[in-house]
């Protein structure tokens, strides 16, 4: 775990330096779902091919905002390269604002959200019609969950009990204009993900232990899998963390020197 | 006689039995868009998603993402209405290679009425960036086109109608991306028509031969991209130019020649459909009649 820490903690330097050097970006949703990206992609997904030439696990970020967490998480595992990432949003860059599948790694382009879900279901689909092995993975906002097609692709991973499919959802509890709470209200998420024939468990989306143990067992499941991962907004770096304004926001230079000290140095 | 989206349902049974990577969805319509008839032979690769397009555009674009070849339907009004986004986020941005079969285009949905006509749906999807779309006029052209779409990759929209068409193309004639078809040579005037209303346009070219005018019909079954060549052509080699389509004529056929025109040959051009109204309820024929999307309007531009 030590190492997935370690990997953690360079990841979020990464975020850091790409938004500080975009001069814009979504520094607190990335933040909040490094554990999930490390966890999966560092410890969970077989990123093998199937004879098809196609990744066996899949994932998708239906919260392409999170686009910088996303690429740095695939440049530790090397589809791109790591001094590409502070091109990030820069119009010679090939690393869009939001995700596109230009980007090696990255199957389909994001950041309307509501609309990785269904894509999800459709590869999860696709893999049972074809005999093919591997999970589908999602992540979604809890903002994300205001957007009515998630729902209704919940419905159909029901319909087709896609067992292969796990949504992720990094519930750090902020919006743009302020608290999920306030905003919209998802009271008895889970009680309500669960009456759309989802096995559905509540982790700390930071804790390795029970991020790894819940993706483990949603392997091993027999119905579609839901993992709430409660998190913090900006974790990691102090001034950030729970902060509403930290969603989308650029750094000043004494804001990155201040959270790169936090996060170990540069 | 035969309505487009009968021969849709047949394309996909005939090449459904060929061709094992042929998966059908569809949003709770299906004996309206018939992928029923797919559905019936194949039911192991037909998705009902439900009253739910956008989900059933993302839901097909994950199944075409992972190397099917996906066929998705609905009624224009809520394949190219209500999934739009869908469509250009989900599928087009990403080039998701993918079919979107829209059926029940146009006023000629008749007797359901103005939430039910889609009269936009050609300017909706013109505008996404490398979208590809056909608008077949009778079953000949519409399984043809529905063969050429399997191996053209890219998001594409194919436009299908409700009510039967005449027979227009025998088996010799081939169609192909950004391709049309003319007929006649006359001089006195071209009509471009697309989909439904190529065979009004044919009637009134035969009609007008009658009384001595000589015109030539251009059927642009591939809207985008348009043909250029034909529609130059025909602006350089004939006097009077209009357009009919069973769609606004703002963002319709109509528009897209007259931006081809302005580029290159700047020429007047009648257009005949919908003038920045709704459809309404009634007949199709009579509705068609209300919006001058007749044989009449045409020969009355001859006038």
């Amino acid at each position: 775990m030590e190492d997935l820490k370690n990997i953690a903690n360079n990841i979020r330097k990464d975020i850091i330096h790409m938004i500080y050097s975009a001069g814009s970006g979504h520094p607190g949703g990335s933040l909040s779902c490094v554990e999930i990206l490390v966890a999966l992609y560092h410890h969970i997904m077989d990123l093998s091919d199937n004879d098809d030439g196609m990744r066996k696990d899949k994932f998708i970020l239906s919260k392409g905002h999170a686009a910088p967490a996303y690429y740095a998480i695939l440049a530790s595992k090397e589809y791109i390269k790591k001094e590409d990432l502070v091109t990030l949003r820069k119009y010679d860059s090939y690393l869009e604002g939001h995700p596109s599948n230009k980007i090696n790694g990255v199957d389909v382009s994001s950041g309307s959200l509501g609309q990785g879900m269904s894509i999800a279901n459709g590869m999860a689909l696709e893999k049972r019609l074809s005999h093919k092995e591997g999970m589908v993975y999602c992540l979604l906002g809890d903002g994300e969950m205001e957007e009515g097609q998630v729902w209704e692709a919940f419905m159909t991973s029901n319909k087709y009990n896609l067992s292969n499919v796990v949504a992720i959802i990094d519930s750090n509890g902020l919006q743009i204009d302020g608290t999920v709470d306030t905003v919209k209200k998802l009271n008895h998420l889970s009680n309500k993900i669960e009456s759309f024939g989802f096995n559905t468990v509540t982790v700390n989306g930071h804790d390795f232990d029970e991020l790894i143990e819940a993706l483990e067992n949603a392997k091993k499941s027999q119905k579609p899998n839901c993992i709430i991962a409660k998190t913090i907004k900006g974790k990691g770096v102090s001034f950030m963390e729970n902060e509403v304004k930290w969603h989308g926001k650029g750094l000043s230079e004494d804001e990155y020197k201040k959270a790169m000290q936090e996060l170990g140095g540069m | 006689m035969k309505s487009t989206r009968k021969a849709y349902g047949e394309f996909l049974v005939e090449e459904g039995e060929k061709n094992n990577d042929i998966v059908v969805f569809d949003a709770d319509l299906a004996s309206a868009t018939q992928t029923k008839l797919f559905a019936d032979h194949f039911p192991n690769r037909h998705f009902d998603i439900g009253i739910a397009e956008q989900d059933m555009v993302g839901t097909a674009c994950g199944m075409a993402l992972s190397g099917k070849k996906v066929f998705a339907s609905s009624f224009a009004m809520f394949l190219a209405g209500r999934a739009y986004e869908q469509i250009r986020n989900t599928a087009a941005y990403s080039h998701v290679d993918i079919n979107l079969c829209a059926t029940h285009a146009g006023l000629a949905v008749g007797e359901d009425g103005a939430t039910h006509q889609c009269i936009e749906d050609i300017a909706l999807m013109n505008v996404i960036p490398d979208m590809k779309i056909f608008s077949p006029a009778d079953e000949m052209a519409t399984k043809k086109i529905l063969k050429q779409c399997l191996n053209i990759n890219g998001t594409k929209y194919i436009r299908l109608g409700r009510s039967d068409t005449p027979d227009i193309y025998s088996d010799i004639f081939e169609f192909s991306l950004g391709g049309s078809h003319t007929f006649g040579c006359g001089a006195d005037g071209t009509i471009f028509a697309t989909g439904m209303t190529v065979s009004l346009a044919l009637e009134a070219k035969t009609l007008l031969k009658e009384k001595g005018i000589e015109v030539r019909v251009v059927d642009l079954y591939c809207i985008k991209p348009v043909d250029k060549f034909a529609v130059l052509k025909s602006a350089k080699e004939t006097e009077k130019l209009i357009s009919i389509e069973d769609h606004s004529i703002i963002g319709g056929i109509g528009s897209i020649i007259s931006n081809v025109l302005s580029d290159e040959y700047p020429k007047k051009l009648v257009k005949i459909g919908v003038n920045d109204q709704f459809g309404k309820s009634g007949n199709a024929q009579k509705i068609y009649e209300l919006y001058g999307i007749t044989v009449e309007n045409i020969i009355n531009q001859f006038g």
